[in-house]
């Protein structure tokens, strides 16, 4: 008996474990590929029982994932993953939920649960697929799109400015922010591993390719040949430092981030700031998550951050809790009976 | 010495109390029914307020009003007209013109009929008796607001709060014209306000002088007596329709033995499922208040697909609003109760005003080919059970099912027999690992049951039955995505034969009235109160009629069209522009219908519709 006890909590998953029979239908070169195989790996390491967990996914190319997932998996409709999970998460908080999403499933038609879910601070972890780019209806400006983008629906430029996911995320008071690119598996793999390890709702954002409408997107960044000068990849409690010859530190410069050669103006190792992840004042992410976009600095990725704080599943169950400990075990109908406005006809 | 009031026996009276929104006339009629029917009567309530919550004061877009008919046996509906008014201002008496019956007693407060407040409410003249060709009431002034201060001078309660207690004064005054102890109205003051001790004693003080006043001073000439006839033993309370509904989803889910989950979004007239299952946390319901409607349905689907009783609860604009995933729900063969509290549309139409008017939307108002159960309540108790058999069908067929109510039953109470829930029928999911005979490695999530067509229930956590499902269309036979034109064929067909064979599982629906009448009442949903007494009135005349009032709309009773080709004339009669004709033509195209529809937001008029049947 206590052999097979010890057998099962040993239990070793594979990344094969997660994997699903159906054939995978993305476009060959999709960057979806290479973020599925990540899921499966970080869900190997993680070891979570199959059967404990749930993909929720709401509608996208991202969003079919969860068929190629032999977990239970739930594909729902346009925008409306994260209130799937939500509901997943509060009936079962054993459960480990995921999302796959994408940058107009879930900024765009489901902004409304993407903010709120991250709000609760539910705990679910929500992956969503930044291209840029409406793909599965062929081509349409996203909202993450910037502004000026020709596309289908653009065909002079788009005349509005996108969201960066970030900033909704920390917003609406998130406590769990990450970034990695499809491609970079190795980081990616690790930054899911941590958003499932966080309580809480996680956003990780995956910079993804569109091969067929939004080719190279991310080049600018994501091109091996540069990615070393133009990303820092972020871990808590090290030092924020990149460049092809792990020269280079961000420092601040009075209330902004710079960007610095170690060893040159006068810059030491000392001068480089540590990653603190953790801290509760979300200013100092907000500034590292906006790195690239409107500056020269180095794109951030890996966990920006990553704070503890109440889950939404586990004060529901904790509140529930503390009411039935003053009338435990109450059926419907002792609760009736014991209600004030009634009377008896004898 | 005519010192003693006479006492005139009635057989049941219809009492109406207005005034402001601010005046507390709900709770003054919701005190005087709960009153009443704990001292043995019958009692149907019809709270008639704006969606204002404080229009401006004395006028007439601001009067709430009350009705409450109590009787000793035999009250199916609220009544049509009042028997006493009861008018805080001049609104009040100006809105209810056309609520009174000739004869009726007009209690009202002179201190609020004022030149001022009569200006207020649009009057040209000082006399509105009158001027509204009131000669045949009898109006009772009493001067309530200077007696309710009075009473209260030495409460140390400033004159804004002092004014608060009018209503209690008010309700004093009706229950002594009913001779109704107002022992039992204090005890539920001190229930109602248990943690305001000052205000439990000032209520009771102005409720007493009211009664007193009403005594001392022989204010009408006759008092009534309502008698109570012995209802059968057992344990009763006053229920509301939403209350009820909220109590039989509990109900079902106890039985079922599975977590009971509400996702859901305040909208009138429906917020009170959401608030009264978020008040049960001590029976361990899970009920979310979410961000919208959408996300209220859609953590219902969650909590579905993981194993709960899931339910959502909202109102016309929000079932449009829930379309997509109620639709998603179907594709995805999950149970879900989606409650509609229906109320006047199209649009925000008229919140706080009932119609059933989201009939076809219900049915219809979803994309592709999209069957789903339809159950409406009849009557406010009828809540409690149309609640349990829609989560009873959800859950053991795996289909969402809508259940209708509206704003009448909703709000409106009556009293309620508390239930033996042994005697309600078990609940069975067909959880997979129970009931699939094959073996875990052979199930795929769209196999089903060859009798009933449903598919099994596999709950993420167990273990052997990992699997995906979601809105496209799936292979009948493996559940992997496709496109098969058989396929969609046979799924389309499947889906809808699943819920055509639920008639089997339902009770056969019954006729009641004249078995050799030609005549049948058709009805369905909350009106049920109403028609009864119209058919009880049309028999009273010496016609012969019969009555079929529907619960169970989609699928229908199987014995349906037994029914109906027997009578030669038909009439259904709905809150709508016809779609339940409409639908039942649909079915059973060689039945004659006639329609008879009201759509004005307020509850059918027994006498009108009495008129008007006798001359169909």
């Amino acid at each position: 008996m206590e052999t097979a006890t010890v057998e099962k909590t040993q239990t070793r998953y594979t990344p094969k474990d997660y994997k699903s029979e159906v054939n995978v239908r993305w476009c060959p070169g999709c960057g979806d590929f290479a973020i599925l195989s990540c899921v499966h790996k970080a869900m190997a390491e993680l070891n979570i029982p199959p059967h404990e967990t749930v993909v929720v996914s709401g509608i996208g190319c991202s969003s079919r994932l969860p068929y190629y997932m032999n977990t239970y998996g739930f594909h729902g409709i346009h925008g409306r993953a994260a209130a799937i999970a939500t509901g997943v998460k509060v009936a079962n908080p054993n459960l480990n939920v995921w999302v796959a999403t994408g940058d107009g499933d879930s900024l765009a038609i489901g902004g409304n649960h993407f903010i709120h879910a991250v709000r609760r601070n539910i705990d679910i972890n929500i992956i969503l697929f930044n291209n840029k780019i409406y793909g599965l209806t062929k081509g349409q400006y996203s909202p993450t799109s910037d502004r000026g983008f020709v596309s289908k629906s653009s065909p002079y430029g788009t005349v509005e400015d996108p969201f960066r996911p970030s900033e909704l995320c920390f917003g609406a008071r998130g406590t769990f922010f990450a970034r990695a690119i499809d491609v970079d598996m190795k980081n990616t793999t690790e930054t899911m591993v941590a958003a499932a390890r966080h309580k809480g709702t996680s956003v990780v954002e995956v910079l993804q390719n569109c091969i067929i409408f939004n080719d190279g997107i991310h080049n600018k960044i994501a091109d091996r040949t540069w990615k070393a000068e133009k990303t820092v990849m972020l871990r808590h409690g090290e030092k924020m430092i990149f460049g092809l010859e792990n020269n280079r530190g961000l420092v601040l410069d009075g209330w902004n981030l710079k960007a610095v050669t170690i060893g040159e103006d006068g810059y030491t190792m000392d001068d480089i700031l540590v990653h603190d992840a953790s801290t509760k004042d979300n200013t100092l992410h907000v500034k590292l998550s906006l790195m690239g976009y409107d500056n020269d600095l180095p794109v951030a990725l890996g966990v920006i951050r990553s704070v503890d704080a109440p889950t939404y599943e586990t004060e529901y169950e904790n509140q529930i809790a503390e009411v039935q400990k003053k009338a435990p075990g109450k059926s419907f109908t002792d609760f009736l009976m014991s209600s004030s406005h009634i009377w008896e006809m004898k | 010495m005519t010192n003693e009031t006479v006492i005139t026996d009635l057989k049941q009276v219809t009492i109406r109390f207005s005034g402001d929104s601010g005046d507390g006339m709900q709770l003054t009629g919701t005190l005087f029914s709960t009153l009443s029917a704990i001292f043995g009567n019958e009692i149907a309530t019809f709270p008639d307020y704006p969606a204002e919550i404080r229009a401006p004061q004395g006028t007439l877009n601001g009067v709430s009003g009350f009705q409450v008919r109590v009787g000793s046996k035999d009250i199916y509906n609220a009544g049509d007209k009042a028997d006493v008014l009861i008018a805080m201002n001049p609104a009040a008496l100006k809105v209810n013109r056309q609520h009174l019956k000739k004869g009726s007693i007009v209690i009202f407060d002179t201190d609020s009929f004022t030149r001022k407040d009569l200006e207020k409410a649009l009057f040209k003249t000082e006399d509105p008796f009158t001027e509204l060709n009131l000669e045949q009431v009898q109006p009772i002034p009493v001067a309530i607001t200077s007696m309710t201060k009075d009473s209260l001078a030495d409460s140390g309660m400033d004159n804004k709060d002092i004014l608060r207690s009018k209503n209690m004064f008010s309700l004093g005054i009706v229950c002594w014209l009913f001779n109704r102890p107002i022992e039992i109205a204090e005890q539920l003051l001190k229930d109602k306000f248990r943690k305001r001790p000052k205000l439990v004693e000032t209520n009771i003080k102005a409720l007493t002088d009211g009664y007193n006043y009403g005594n001392n001073t022989h204010l009408t000439a006759t008092t009534y007596r309502i008698d109570t006839v012995q209802a059968g033993k057992g344990f009763y309370t006053d229920i509301n329709g939403n209350t009820a509904t909220a109590y039989g989803l509990i109900a079902a889910a106890e039985k079922a033995g599975v977590q009971l989950f509400l996702g859901s979004y305040p909208i009138t007239p429906a917020t009170d499922i959401l608030q009264e299952l978020s008040k049960r946390k001590d029976l361990g319901v899970k009920a979310l208040q979410m961000e919208d409607e959408i996300a209220g349905i859609c953590t219902a689907i969650g909590a579905s697909f993981t194993g709960c009783l899931a339910a959502t609860s909202t109102s016309g604009p929000g079932l449009s609003l829930k379309s997509e995933a109620l639709g998603l729900a179907v594709m995805t063969e999950l149970p879900l109760v989606v409650i509609d509290v229906q109320r006047g549309g199209p649009s925000t139409g008229m919140p706080t005003k009932s119609e059933q008017t989201d009939l076809f939307q219900a049915l219809y108002g979803r994309n592709g080919e999209s069957p789903l159960v339809v159950i409406a309540a009849t009557t406010p108790v009828d809540c409690f059970d149309s609640a349990y058999w829609a989560s009873k069908i959800a859950l053991e067929h795996m289909t969402p099912v809508v259940l209708l109510t509206d704003g009448y039953i909703a709000n409106g109470a009556s009293t309620w027999k508390i239930p033996n829930l042994e005697e309600y029928p078990s609940i069975e999911p067909p959880y997979v690992q129970e009931k699939f005979k094959g073996s875990a490695e052979s199930w795929k999530p769209y196999l089903r049951d060859e009798d009933t067509l449903v598919r099994y229930w596999g709950v993420p956590g167990t273990e052997g039955y990992m699997h995906r499902i979601g809105g496209l269309e799936k292979d009948y036979s493996t559940g992997i995505i496709s496109s098969n034109p058989e396929n969609h064929q046979l799924m389309v067909n499947t889906r809808k034969a699943k819920i055509k064979k639920i008639a089997g599982f339902i009770p056969e629906q019954e006729v009641i009235g004249d078995k050799d009448a030609d005549t049948l009442i058709v009805g369905w949903g909350g009106t049920y109160g109403h028609l009864l007494e119209v058919m009880m009135r049309i028999q009273d005349k010496g016609k012969k009629v019969a009555f079929a009032h529907f619960r169970f709309i989609n699928p229908l009773p199987s014995n349906t069209y037994d029914i109906l080709k027997k009578y030669k004339t038909i009439i259904v009669a709905e809150q709508n522009t016809g779609h339940f004709a409409s639908y039942l033509l649909s079915r059973f195209d060689d039945i004659k219908i006639h329609r008879f529809n009201r759509v004005e937001g307020q509850p059918f008029s027994v006498s009108e519709l009495v008129d008007e049947f006798m001359n169909m």
